[in-house]
């Protein structure tokens, strides 16, 4: 999970370093993520983890780290 | 002693919204604006692009001006611009984003917004009601 989670953060989260030297806990917004490319984030992992992330989880420490994405979809997945 | 004021502002490059667009679609629009909004920007293609990037710029001005936690959930709908009459752009603040005004006991907020070739920008303005101490 966290290999396809890093892919969409390289593809569209627009960071100013390369995703593989971020470790799991590493603050993505620090890394150089815009609000609005997490959003791009938000839709790619909807599409491909097939989930949907409810307006309970639509805060910012949801998409900060890779670990934390982690957990978010975890969650959904055990939701379903 | 606090500034009455708060402000908030943003800047949106348009293609970065066409590419939002093209690679999400009609879900990207539904996950950020409303229907309102959605029908406020029209259906001409270039129009719709920068008024789609102003309401966006809008939202993320106005999170500025909220300053939500890490832990407090803020859908990007929850801020919503919306036209008056004259067709001057004001904020609705729904559910969460109400919230967090009245937590920083925000009485109203003021909007701006422009756009001019690839960039789009909105400022926010947040009146905070009075505080002790505030000068006379």
């Amino acid at each position: 999970m966290s290999d396809d989670i890093r892919a969409i953060l390289k593809e569209h989260g627009r960071l100013a370093v390369d995703v593989a030297a971020l470790s799991d806990e590493a603050d993505l917004y620090q890394a150089g993520m815009t609000s609005h490319a997490s959003v791009n984030v938000m839709l790619a992992l909807e599409s491909r983890f097939d989930v949907e992330f409810p307006d309970r989880m639509l805060r910012r420490g949801v998409f900060e780290s890779v670990a934390s994405i982690r957990t978010a979809l975890e969650e959904l997945a055990v939701g379903r | 002693m606090k500034h009455p004021l708060e402000v908030g502002i943003d800047l949106v490059r348009l293609t970065e919204i066409e590419a939002s667009l093209r690679l999400f679609g009609e879900r990207f629009v539904g996950r950020v604006f409303t229907t309102g909004e959605t029908e406020d920007c029209g259906r001409h293609p270039h129009l719709r692009v920068a008024r789609l990037a102003t309401r966006l710029a809008a939202k993320e001005a106005t999170f500025k001006v909220l300053r939500p936690t890490p832990r407090d959930p803020l859908p990007w709908s929850a801020v919503e611009v919306r036209l008056t009459r004259g067709g001057a752009p004001e904020l609705v603040l729904h559910g969460n984003a109400a919230r967090l005004a009245r937590r920083r006991k925000l009485t109203s907020l003021a909007l701006s917004l422009s756009h001019e070739g690839d960039y789009a920008t909105a400022v926010v303005v947040g009146l905070r009601s009075s505080t002790r101490g505030s000068p006379s």
